[in-house]
């Protein structure tokens, strides 16, 4: 292994990054402007305001004695600055205006809605003697912010109502943070998709990897580094470091236009240096992917089609878009889904950089990275450099 | 330093139902300028990857300053300058940072790089154009970087597989003149060639193949007498009853 030939090729590798205009647009330019464009479209632009999400309201609770239980309840509800409560007066409008998107949620108060909490003080012992209600929730599916942070809200005010505001400070040995964090911060849907942004600039490695590879076979440029002194291993090393040279220029790049457009990231230099750290195990993964879409590919525009199969998915699955059901079994096989669950716990979540999870996450990509890279260069050099 | 520089003995590649190379066998010395001389798909590249570690042979031994082909390829890719028939470069880089790449590769020293990058440039005609991206090239300046590309760490040995195909005169005769004087400094030199007036120009000594087997060998002058022909065209053509250019 010699220092000088790697580092000779890790220059030949970003000179192309800089000089080739395809190269630069995918690795460089493209991770700005996406992160420009989601974040202007998904509200990180202007991020001082306060997300609020409107809240159709039907209460069926307004006749009999007990009924102050539900206009308290609306109280809470209207007196949260996150939701704007429009009321209706029957469901099938409510449903229709959730449906047409006009409203992020409408929730129904039932009948005896205040007979319950009633019959609860009058024995609150006893679940017995209860008189069970339910309140009826819907949540708009497509948006990720109403999904993630209108049941805990609601469920909050619902506190609120029964014991009291003083109810969330003192009382239960456990608590729930997340209800306090989503209601103080300002977020939007952009700062949900925007781990997401870190870990779909990187796949695009995938591709370049597999093209350059691919390329230098066809071009014969391999053989002609294999008639001087140079090793597949000082070659493939070379790789592998500009590579992820790339990866770490990518997540400045996302994070400095992330910063300029208003986000702010919840989780401090620790956190950001875990980005730097997380991205540069996937770049390992892309890499790999790239050896196996190489070897497979009979010529570089080939190259480009196959590393869709790897980019695809990771996209789909394994970024920002929304996941529910089979998609999230599926998304358990991404190695980018790891890379946006961590940066999700720590830039959205807040998690300190000591918590497992993350640690967890790094260890799968870190894994992941150092398996399939091993598996494509054993696979390029049997297979793929004839 | 080996008495001989190379020595190919009994050399044979078969791929699948081809022989490429049938059983070829030549000695080669130092200071020597030796052409291989035959038509497209005489077997000249295929001899040339085997000497330069790309191919191993089927059958027989080659060996370059004493150092064993098959088995011992790192000996032999410190002290060759290989230069492929198709000239791979990258073209994104510039003419000189092809050739300093290649020298890094060799890890020859960096002022010594840079120096003799720049006579280099200067005898083969390139100095106006070297630091130009190489995608801009014309076919006969990528041949002509193509051979600093090969030769930049001095090569005791040089394997030159058609250096000057498809060239344009006035850089084949650059690259002529650059090839004359890399004799006058003791290398021993390969050069494939299809065109006869090439090897008759250049080379001390010509083996002349056809469908991988040695059918001639000897100086241009020696051949011309035996054969009572006016030129190595029709030497390959008293031969084989073909005309070299055509015969492919
Ligand atoms: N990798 C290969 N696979 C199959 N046949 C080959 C391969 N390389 C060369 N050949 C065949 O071997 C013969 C000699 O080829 P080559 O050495 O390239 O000839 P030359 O360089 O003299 O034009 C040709 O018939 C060619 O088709
Ligand atoms: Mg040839």
């Amino acid at each position: 292994m010699n220092l000088r030939r790697i580092l000779a090729l890790i220059n030949k590798d970003l000179k192309k990054t800089t000089r080739e205009p395809a190269v630069l647009f995918l690795l460089l330019v493209f991770p700005i402007v996406l992160t420009f464009v989601f974040g202007l479209a998904f509200g990180g632009i202007g991020g001082g305001a306060t997300t609020s999400f409107d809240v159709g309201l039907l209460n069926l609770d307004v006749t009999g004695p007990n009924t102050e239980w539900s206009d308290s309840f609306v109280n809470n509800l209207t007196s949260s600055e996150v939701f704007v409560i429009q009321e209706f007066t029957d469901n099938i409008t409510g449903q229709a205006a959730l449906q047409q998107g006009n409203l992020d949620a409408f929730i129904i108060i039932p009948e005896g809605f205040g007979d319950s909490i009633e019959s609860y003080y009058g024995s609150p012992f006893d679940p017995s003697v209860w008189t069970n209600t339910t309140i009826n929730l819907y949540v708009d599916s497509g948006s990720m912010m109403a999904v993630s942070a209108v049941p805990s809200l609601v469920q909050k005010a619902l506190m609120e109502t029964i014991f009291g505001s003083e109810s969330m400070l003192i009382g239960l040995p456990v608590e729930i943070d997340s209800p306090a964090l989503v209601e103080s911060s300002t977020l939007s849907q952009w700062d949900f998709m925007a781990p997401g942004i870190f870990a779909f600039a990187a796949i695009f490695l995938t591709m370049i990897v597999a093209q350059s590879m691919t390329y230098e076979r066809d071009e014969g440029l391999l053989k002609r580094l294999r008639t001087t002194p140079v090793s597949s291993a000082e070659y493939m090393v070379s790789q592998t470091l500009s590579n992820m040279v790339i990866a770490v220029v990518q997540v400045a790049l996302v994070l400095a236009s992330a910063f300029a457009i208003g986000y702010r990231p919840a989780t401090g230099p620790a956190g950001i240096g875990f980005a730097f750290l997380i991205a540069l195990a996937y770049s390992l993964v892309a890499v790999g992917f790239g050896l196996i879409a190489a070897t497979i590919s009979k010529s570089a525009d080939v190259a480009t089609g196959i590393s869709f199969v790897f980019i695809m998915p990771q996209m789909f699955f394994g970024t920002f878009m929304p996941l529910g059901g089979a998609t999230e079994v599926i998304a358990k096989f991404m190695p980018s889904k790891y890379i946006t669950d961590a940066l999700t716990t720590l830039f959205l979540r807040g998690a300190p950089v000591t918590s497992t999870i993350i640690w967890f996450d790094f260890a799968v990509v870190s894994i992941l990275g150092i398996a399939l890279i091993l598996v494509g260069i054993a696979l390029f050099e049997r297979f793929g450099t004839k | 330093m080996s008495e001989s520089a190379i020595e190919i003995t009994n050399l044979t590649k078969r791929f699948d139902d081809i022989t490429a190379l049938d059983n070829l066998s030549l000695e080669i010395g130092w200071g020597e300028l030796f052409g291989i001389l035959g038509p497209n798909g005489a077997g000249k590249s295929t001899a040339v990857n085997i000497l330069s570690t790309l191919l191993e042979p089927t059958e027989g031994t080659a060996t370059i300053d004493g150092c064993d082909v098959v088995f011992d390829p790192d000996c032999i890719r410190k002290i060759v300058g290989v230069c492929p028939q198709e000239p791979a470069f990258y073209p994104h880089l510039t003419g000189e940072e092809n050739i300093t790449l290649m020298g890094d590769m060799h890890l020859v020293p960096k002022d010594i790089l840079k120096e003799r990058i720049k006579t280099m440039v200067e005898k083969i005609g390139m100095e106006d154009h070297i630091k130009r991206r190489a995608k801009d090239y014309s076919g006969g300046m990528i041949r002509r970087v193509s051979m600093l590309m090969a030769l930049i760490n001095d090569p005791k040995i040089a394997l030159l597989d058609e250096p000057t195909v498809a060239m344009d005169p006035k850089s084949r005769h650059a690259v002529w003149d650059f090839i004359r004087e890399l004799k006058t400094q003791g290398k021993a030199i390969i050069l494939t060639t299809h065109y006869m007036e090439e090897a008759q120009e250049l080379c001390d000594r010509v083996a002349i193949i056809d469908e991988g087997k040695l059918i001639e060998l000897g100086s241009p002058t020696e051949l011309m007498e035996k054969h009572q022909a006016k030129n190595l065209e029709d030497v390959f053509l008293k031969l084989t009853g073909k005309k070299l250019r055509e015969a492919f």
